[in-house]
């Protein structure tokens, strides 16, 4: 156990593991949450299209659906895990409950993002004859593409503690490494390297999106 | 030629609107002048059809505008200009993406927005500075791109809402020039939505005074000007008074001030005369001291340009036995001055 070999193949193995459900589920995680957002920024009440009843029922469900204690909503989801990926156990099926616990979180992001955008702004292009679709696409994501970034980045990181948390029932990745040999065995170097290198992970992907979010502020 | 017929939109209990009924004249720029809250922000909103009313009709021209369907209405908004107080161009486009923009909604080829583009900026006096983000635009820049953002479709109605209100005097004349310019030049009608007096004497031609919601005096700037009917337009006015502002001015000191008057005593004045047209020119003053053996002081006075037509005022003391004052200003406005009396 002291192989040194060894060592790095466990820890790069994990970091690979959660790397590829972060990442997976960032992208289905917006895939599902971005047009919930767009839809829940526009149908408000001050929105550019308001439907006050849809507006409440999708507000509901995304309510519901944030205040759900990940590791219920993952053991809830078994099934549908299996069903999409044939399997309720390891990376792969972890990415399901992944994606659909941050989705209503990066609804809600993306919503604030865009009502952020100047009401005056949506005024004038709506002055000018936009249609809604036109609204969204060339005024409300281009105006509120810094505040974007920086949500996305957030998810990211949110992502990566969830996905940690997933190891705990069986989804590999960082999380499960930590459990299972720094915790349960005993290895103090395995979870010293794992946490390290979660650390550096959330580290490093806010200092990109920090950075891209400056870089497109300082272009206006 | 823009019509509004009893044109009423109410929030909760309160009417914003109350059946307004107005005309406005083809090619002419024509001011609503009201105080905050005075409903004129809701009325631009309601003749530039972003907000239905909740009674009343909007015509343009010959057609009725109020009622489009949701498609009809998008179309006819690609028709008309707007500009704003806070100007509300996109931070994210540059000074030619945002005059680009109504061109690119309009599904105009590239090529073809891009040389629009040029003119525009051109048009406006800012040719090459296509590239400039926004954010390195001074205000009066800022107006001059959203003018051009909103002549980009050839509009024939340009609606400005206190489009001047955030600028300086001085860039507040170099765009109201600009307007009345590019009005002459296209041919446009201007709806100028405004609280300042300056901005209808120095751009108007027709001028509506606009009080919780109603219309209470409309015309020529002039006639406006020189005989206004209600306590409202007086208020107005007085705003162009030095009367009440502007006190620093030193006496002696012969700076014409904002309003065009000179004054040479901060004392006395207690009378406003306000002379119009071709009474400008008259002995008026002379006459009265032979005729009814009154003094007559003079602390301020000048000439002002409202429209083309020049209205005279002075303020000034008149002094003597109350019954031959009494009389003298009788006779001072059966000429045809107004006279206003002003508080001590």
């Amino acid at each position: 156990m002291t192989n040194i070999g060894a060592f790095i193949d466990l820890v790069g193995t994990a970091t690979a593991e959660t790397l590829a459900m972060v990442s997976l589920s960032t992208l289905l995680s917006l895939a599902l949450g971005f047009p919930l957002g767009v839809l829940l920024c526009v149908t408000a009440p001050t929105g550019i299209s308001p439907r006050p009843v849809l507006s409440q029922a999708l507000s509901r469900v995304v309510n519901v659906l944030r205040s759900f204690p990940f590791i219920i909503l993952m053991i809830l989801l078994f099934p549908l895990s299996r069903v999409v990926v044939g399997t309720s156990i390891g990376t792969a099926a972890t990415i399901v409950p992944l994606s659909i616990a941050a989705a209503p979180f990066v609804a809600r992001i993306i919503e604030s993002a865009l009502k952020e955008v100047d009401p005056g702004v949506v005024q004038a292009a709506r002055a000018m004859g936009s249609l809604n679709r036109q609204i969204v696409l060339k005024v409300l994501i281009p105006e509120a593409l810094p505040a974007l970034v920086s949500g996305t980045t957030l998810t990211v990181i949110n992502l990566i503690g969830y996905s940690a948390m997933a190891g705990a029932i069986g989804g590999g990745g960082l999380g499960d490494l930590a459990i299972r040999y720094g915790y349960q065995r005993f290895r103090s170097d395995i979870m010293a390297a794992a946490v390290l290198i979660i650390l550096a992970l959330v580290e490093l992907i806010q200092l990109a999106g920090n950075r891209l979010s400056a870089r497109l502020l300082a272009r206006r | 030629m823009i019509r509004l017929k009893g044109l009423t939109r109410r929030y909760g209990a309160l009417a914003a609107v109350d059946s307004v009924d107005l005309e406005i004249p083809p090619n002419e720029v024509f001011g609503i002048i009201g105080k905050s809250g005075a409903g004129k922000s809701t009325l631009v909103r309601l003749i530039s059809l972003l907000e239905r009313p909740d009674s009343g009709e909007v015509w343009y021209a010959d057609r009725r505008v109020d009622d489009l369907s949701p498609s009809e209405l998008v179309a006819e908004r690609r028709r008309v200009g707007m500009i704003f107080q806070s100007f509300n161009l996109f931070g994210s486009r540059t000074a030619g993406g945002n005059v680009a923009y109504p061109l690119e909604i309009a599904g105009v080829r590239r090529r073809e927005a891009r040389a629009r583009v040029d003119e525009l900026l051109e048009l406006v006096g800012l040719s090459g500075r296509g590239d400039s983000p926004i954010s390195a635009l001074s205000g009066g820049q800022k107006q001059r791109i959203a003018i051009a953002r909103a002549l980009a479709v050839e509009p024939s109605i340009l609606f400005c809402d206190e489009a001047t209100s955030a600028l300086d005097p001085q860039t507040t004349r170099s765009i109201l020039d600009l307007l009345r310019r590019l009005q002459r030049g296209m041919g446009l009608t201007v709806v100028m939505i405004t609280h300042q007096m300056e901005v209808v004497r120095d751009a108007c031609d027709r001028v509506a005074v606009l009080d919780e919601g109603r219309v209470v005096e409309t015309g020529p700037v002039a006639d406006v000007f020189s005989r206004p009917k209600t306590a409202v337009t007086r208020e107005f006015l007085s705003h162009l008074n030095p009367m009440e502002r502007d006190r620093t001015l030193t006496a002696g000191s012969a700076e014409p001030e904002a309003s065009g008057l000179v004054r040479w005593s901060h004392e006395g004045g207690a009378y406003t005369l306000r002379f119009r047209g071709s009474l400008t020119g008259e002995p008026v003053l002379s006459r009265l001291a032979r005729e009814y053996g009154v003094d007559v002081n003079i602390r301020a006075g000048g000439v002002q340009t409202v429209g083309d037509l020049p209205v005279g005022t002075l303020v000034a003391d008149i002094t003597g036995e109350a019954g031959e004052v009494r009389r003298a200003l009788e006779s001072l406005r059966s000429a045809g001055v107004i006279v206003e009396e002003n508080e001590a």
